[in-house]
């Protein structure tokens, strides 16, 4: 490596006019992002903007096809690579962890960083735990990957990008999974290592933390960089650089009147769901909170009819035969977590996808009705605003946000729902499409269709749902059931950690 | 059978791969001690321009054509049918007992499609174990297949010494005249009217995964096994089927050999043309035109091998099969299509 001149105030980071594309499909189209050095630097933008490819191409993961990066001091294009990258002190903390799940936090920190053949966790482990404890982010340096909750796993993925010399830290989407008390552990954790003059990138959609923690942000859209704002810019200014124009937030429909239930579950257990019962009314829009893996998965498939479980599950009234045919006809639409696993067929068509589940009523008989399913598949493209609306083209080439598009519209325009299960419908949705989901939502159940939606994002629950039950270890640990109290959010806070329980 | 790679890509990749096997045999003929320039030149009249030749090539390509529609058909559900050899082989002893057993004057309006009847049912029927003990049990689908293979050549045996076998030959008596299909002349070649049967089966294929409910359904299973099940769909239900009609498929490819050529079932009859039914599914990208084109051309690569014998072990085109194989492999769409989605998730 060449020396690198470090001149005071030249930025930690600076990627100037980056274009990048993959096959067909441009990620990047002109981005620039110029971090100073000890700073908090948030990077903004809607799912799909550029902004994990812009950590990729920064941190050398892929190559610019244009334009440059400096870490430091420039690099050249053709040799940029995560060991440079590394060398120059930038750390990257992914998306999704990329610890080796079947090793312990300091065996994979001496992985990372260890030299030769023999490997040495000893020292790993004591620099985990020293500089663990200077920044308030506690972990077991000796614990498996693979039995740590996200948080934890996320911590100690910070931790060793930190121990392996990073001075510039970038965290992509590190809020995605976390508890509110954990993202409150996280961002004071970011402040005290700006303090200690380190540069930390964040990448996120969440506005409220690029304001309580951000110096600067810059706000990517559709690959460019659109906007650059100081941290205490507003932050409806943020967000409508991000959208381009302004977001109208969903809100909750009226209040239905107490009616019969369209979905009730009894005593329905699934490990690890236990005992769980709820009701919802016609109308009614259900949210269920709570942290990942607390049985949320465990309760759709219940409810779906995936799962075998015990208890009680009645939809309109009436008990339904646990399978997922039963329970689809008898009123039931499933808008799954993963859309790309279980809500689409990706090699398939748009046209397909959109009648999937749905070919008894598109086309009865046994010769393909190929016209009625096009015409089905263009005017819901049309009226979701599906773009590209291409009807012959693979689910898989459209983004994230028009995928879930053609989950939801599939689902939620069946003739004859009664019951919708919402299983995180906006989980890397970008605004545009998220705040259409939420009025589509809001719709379904204004017309008298219940509404179960679970999320983990509580500005969801809170701006759609009615009320909210929390599932804490498998049980509903408690309700909420004023959301417009000042203290709700705190209150499910709460449950969501146990506290309450 | 849509959406998966546009025509141009497909046409690329068979023939890149047909491109790889070509250079992959020249090189081989060089080390067999023989000039590729003058064994190509011989291949091309001697089978190209010679009647019988491409009489021998329909001959050779027809009970291809019925295997390579069973592993397509299969694969779209989204079941490897590899218990082709087996479907056959059932299909086959069904179909000439079903031909041996019928009264002596049955006229062919009757005789032909009972025995193609039983042949499609016996083959089904092993299709249907198949796919139900993947379904429902949970057993892997290859390894199924290959045991049934083995079970099928046993039970065969055993069947033809107890019961069906005449003399001392491994072979059934002779099917009634009304059950035999015609050669269709051409140059005193083999070729049968069982090659009618045979386009007759792959335009049914291709109706019935392209335009019926249950085709789309079938695909829908196969490409995206867990959003079909969250839709209701019944995944088992769906592959036990296409394995019925995979099964039922290869059976068929009775009505060439038994029907069309040896009017009886011999051990060993169209012995690897299950197997190689793998290959011309996958040469033939899975479609059924492909199916028939590759089929066509496993039938052209064969009677090759016979052209060119005393230049080059035949082998050596058993060899070159093989090379297509895998070179198709390394290049399919499912290939590409995962390299594509990287991206895609990395956003």
């Amino acid at each position: 490596m060449t020396a690198v001149e470090q001149v005071a105030d030249a930025p930690a980071l600076a990627v100037t006019s980056a274009y990048k594309a993959y096959g067909a499909c441009v990620s990047l189209a002109g981005a620039t992002l110029t971090v100073a050095r000890g700073t908090i630097h948030a990077v903004v933008g809607e799912n799909g903007a550029g902004k994990s490819t812009l950590l990729r191409i920064a941190y050398g993961l892929d190559r610019v096809d244009q334009g440059r990066v400096a870490i430091g001091g420039a690099i050249d294009p053709a040799r940029h690579s995560p060991r440079l990258a590394r060398a120059r002190g930038f750390g990257l903390v992914q998306q999704h962890g990329a610890l080796v799940p079947s090793l312990t936090v300091a065996e994979n920190a001496a992985l990372l960083f260890g030299h030769g053949a023999l490997v040495d966790v000893a020292g790993p482990a004591a620099a985990l735990t020293a500089r663990g404890q200077a920044l308030g982010l506690d972990v077991d340096p000796h614990a498996r990957v693979a039995d740590l909750p996200v948080g934890v796993a996320q911590r100690a993925e910070i931790l060793i990008a930190l121990c392996a010399g990073a001075t510039i830290l970038a965290l992509d989407e590190p809020t995605a999974l976390l508890t509110p008390a954990e993202i409150d552990a996280l961002l004071a954790a970011l402040r005290r290592l700006r303090a200690a003059g380190q540069t930390v990138i964040l990448v996120t959609h969440k506005l409220d933390e690029v304001r309580a923690v951000a110096d600067a942000i810059t706000v990517l859209r559709a690959g460019r960089t659109v906007a650059t704002f100081a941290g205490d810019a507003p932050t409806a200014d943020v967000a409508r650089a991000m959208v381009g124009s302004e977001i109208v937030a969903a809100s909750a429909p009226p209040r239905p009147d107490a009616a019969a239930p369209v979905l009730a579950l009894r005593d329905v257990t699934l490990a690890p769901l236990r005992d769980v019962s709820l009701a919802v009314a016609p109308g009614e829009i259900v949210g269920i909170a709570g942290v990942e893996g607390n049985g949320q998965r465990e309760l759709v498939q219940a409810i779906a009819g995936l799962a075998r479980a015990t208890g009680a599950i009645s939809i309109g009234g009436a008990e339904v035969r646990a399978t997922v045919a039963a329970r689809r006809a008898a009123g039931l639409a499933l808008i799954p977590e993963d859309r790309q696993l279980d809500g689409l067929v990706l090699a398939a068509t748009v046209a397909d996808n959109l009648a999937l589940g749905r070919l008894a009523e598109l086309s009865p008989g046994l010769r393909l009705d190929r016209a009625r399913l096009d015409a089905h598949a263009r005017a819901l493209c049309a009226d979701w605003d599906v773009r590209p609306p291409d009807i012959d083209g693979v689910a898989a080439s459209l983004s994230g946000g028009n995928q879930q598009k053609l989950v939801v519209a599939r689902e939620l325009t069946r003739p004859g729902v009664r019951v919708v299960i919402a299983a995180q419908p906006t989980r890397g949705v970008d605004l545009a499409a998220s705040a259409l989901i939420h009025r589509r939502l809001a719709a379904v159940a204004a017309s008298g269709v219940g509404v179960l939606l679970i999320s983990a994002d509580l500005d969801e629950l809170l701006g759609l749902a009615h009320r909210v039950l929390v599932l804490y270890r498998g049980r509903i640990a408690g309700a909420v059931d004023d959301l417009q109290a000042p203290d709700a959010r705190a209150r499910i806070g709460a449950l969501m950690t146990g506290a309450a329980a | 059978m849509s959406a998966r790679a546009s025509w141009k890509d497909e046409l690329a990749i068979v023939g890149i791969a047909l491109l790889i096997a070509a250079a992959a045999a020249s090189l081989l003929m060089i080390v067999a001690g023989a000039s590729p320039l003058s064994v190509w030149a011989a291949i091309v009249p001697g089978v190209f321009g010679d009647p019988y030749a491409l009489g021998q090539v329909v001959f050779k390509a027809t009970p291809l054509v019925f295997t390579g529609l069973a592993v397509a058909v299969a694969l779209d559900a989204g079941v490897f049918n590899i218990g082709g050899e087996g479907q056959m082989v059932a299909g086959g002893v069904a179909c000439a007992a079903m031909g041996a057993a019928l009264p002596g004057g049955t006229p062919m309006v009757l005789a032909v499609p009972l025995c193609l009847i039983a042949a499609a049912l016996a083959g089904g029927a092993l299709g249907a174990a198949t796919g139900a003990l993947k379904a429902y049990r949970g057993a892997h689908e290859v390894i199924v297949g290959i045991l049934l293979n083995a079970i099928v050549a046993g039970v065969v045996l055993w069947l033809g010494n107890a019961f069906l076998f005449v003399g001392d030959a491994t072979a059934t008596a002779a099917i009634v005249p009304g059950a035999e299909l015609p050669e269709l002349g051409i140059a005193g070649s083999s070729a049968s009217a069982a090659v009618v049967v045979a386009i007759a089966a792959a335009l049914a294929t291709w109706w019935l995964i392209a335009r019926t409910t249950v085709g789309l359904r079938w695909r829908m299973v196969g490409q995206g096994p867990h959003a079909a099940r969250a839709a209701g769909l019944s995944v088992a239900r769906a592959q036990v089927l296409a394995m019925a009609a995979a099964g039922a498929l290869a059976g068929l490819a009775a009505s060439s050999s038994v029907l069309g050529y040896r009017h009886a079932y011999q051990m060993g009859l169209d012995r690897n043309a299950g197997f190689l039914g793998i290959a011309v599914a996958l040469l033939g990208r899975g479609r059924a035109v492909g199916v028939v084109a590759a089929a066509l051309f496993l039938g052209v690569l064969q009677q090759a091998g016979l052209v060119v014998a005393d230049q080059v072990p035949r082998a050596l085109f058993d060899v070159i099969q093989a090379v297509i194989i895998v070179a198709v492999a390394a290049t399919s769409p499912m290939v590409r299509r995962r390299l594509a989605r990287a991206p895609e998730a990395a956003r």
